[in-house]
């Protein structure tokens, strides 16, 4: 089975590969300027003492958001958003937030801190997040159906969750993030 | 031109950019714009070159399938991304220990790269189990307002802060 999967991908064009390295380039360059590939910028978010990292998600989500649920209500998109659970991201999410402050980067901030020449996060990082990820796929049978099951609630998003339109939900969060960036700036961080 | 050699654009141009980016991978590839996976497929390519093809049917590498994908190719391009504009503005530099770590816990390499791993390692762990991670949960998960992603995001950034608090203002 896997082998004809990848023969199948083999096979067929090469577009999506190209267009990945594209967004890749511009998603990279991008990080490199706003300065999200270096370490004490993203330690400076986690110690509260530099909002520089919060305030490019925050306005990377509201413009995204925007956009998406315009095209989806056209009808140009579809969603695909992730399935989860309490279990899985509640506690994998704490796991993460661990490493993300002992490294200093996430996997994402790496390979821009990579291409930044920083070498902790070559032979430091980028080693010991191969290392996790194949520790968890070894623990993956066992994690299955027990804690990665717990509160299970698949791959809903929050209109879905408050059965309500997207833009009941798309305009407040909107709001929000946007006086929240406001009061950022106001009170000096 | 004069905008690329800038060492720093404002935190708001670079997230609408992304925001802009996120647009387009949307309606181009029908992909959102996520990292960790890749990191998961490359432990598990490297796994093979030692053990063989018998690696590929560990569950794991059943359902995430061990191939070079669209996120793969993305991944590489952050790398060249971030060397171009580190190249263009000059702010190229091997480093091995950053300053603000400096500061607080001493520039030996040594210590930081055996820290680096070990964060690393919590790292890989937490985003395979939330499954994604600050890109596939933070940002492309909560813009299209995921349940999963935010919890995820959200926790991703408790854990963080206690953490740094812990690091910089207990140990450090």
């Amino acid at each position: 089975m896997q082998t004809k999967a990848s023969e199948n991908i083999s096979k067929k064009d090469k577009s999506p590969l190209v267009w990945g390295l594209v967004f890749g380039i511009l998603f990279g360059f991008l990080l490199q300027k706003g300065g999200a590939t270096k370490y004490d910028i993203i330690i400076g978010q986690l110690l509260l003492s530099d909002f520089t990292v919060l305030k490019i998600m925050l306005s990377a989500v509201l413009t995204g958001m925007i956009g998406i649920y315009l095209m989806k209500t056209l009808g140009w998109v579809g969603l695909n958003p992730k399935s989860g659970s309490m279990g899985s991201n509640i506690i994998g999410g704490l796991i993460f937030g661990v490493g993300f402050a002992v490294l200093g980067y996430c996997p994402g901030t790496i390979a821009g801190a990579i291409g930044n020449g920083y070498l902790d996060a070559l032979a430091g990082g980028l080693a010991g997040i191969l290392i996790g990820s194949g520790i968890f796929a070894a623990l993956y049978p066992r994690l299955k159906s027990g804690i990665l099951k717990k509160g299970d609630f698949g791959n809903l998003t929050l209109p879905q969750l408050f059965k309500v339109n997207d833009w009941v939900v798309v305009v407040p969060v909107a709001v929000l993030i946007f006086l929240l960036l406001i009061w950022l700036e106001r009170v000096g961080l | 031109m004069e905008l690329l050699t800038e060492v720093r654009w404002p935190p708001y141009a670079v997230g609408i950019g992304i925001g802009i980016l996120s647009w387009f991978s949307f309606l181009i590839s029908r992909e959102p714009i996520s990292c960790s996976t890749s990191f998961a497929r490359t432990s598990g390519g490297i796994e093979r070159l030692f053990r063989g093809k018998k690696v590929e049917l560990k569950l794991y590498y059943q359902e995430i399938k061990l191939v070079v994908d669209w996120q793969g190719m993305l991944v590489l391009g952050i790398v060249m991304g971030s060397l171009i504009s580190a190249l263009l503005s000059d702010d190229f530099h091997w480093q091995w220990v950053p300053s603000r770590w400096a500061f607080t816990f001493g520039n030996s390499p040594v210590l930081r790269v055996i820290v680096a791993l070990i964060g690393g390692v919590f790292l890989g762990v937490g985003a395979r189990w939330a499954g994604g991670c600050t890109s596939g949960h933070g940002i492309s998960g909560t813009l299209q307002l995921a349940v999963s992603s935010w919890i995820s995001a959200i926790c991703f950034f408790i854990g963080g802060i206690l953490m740094a608090q812990f690091l910089f203002k207990v140990i450090g």
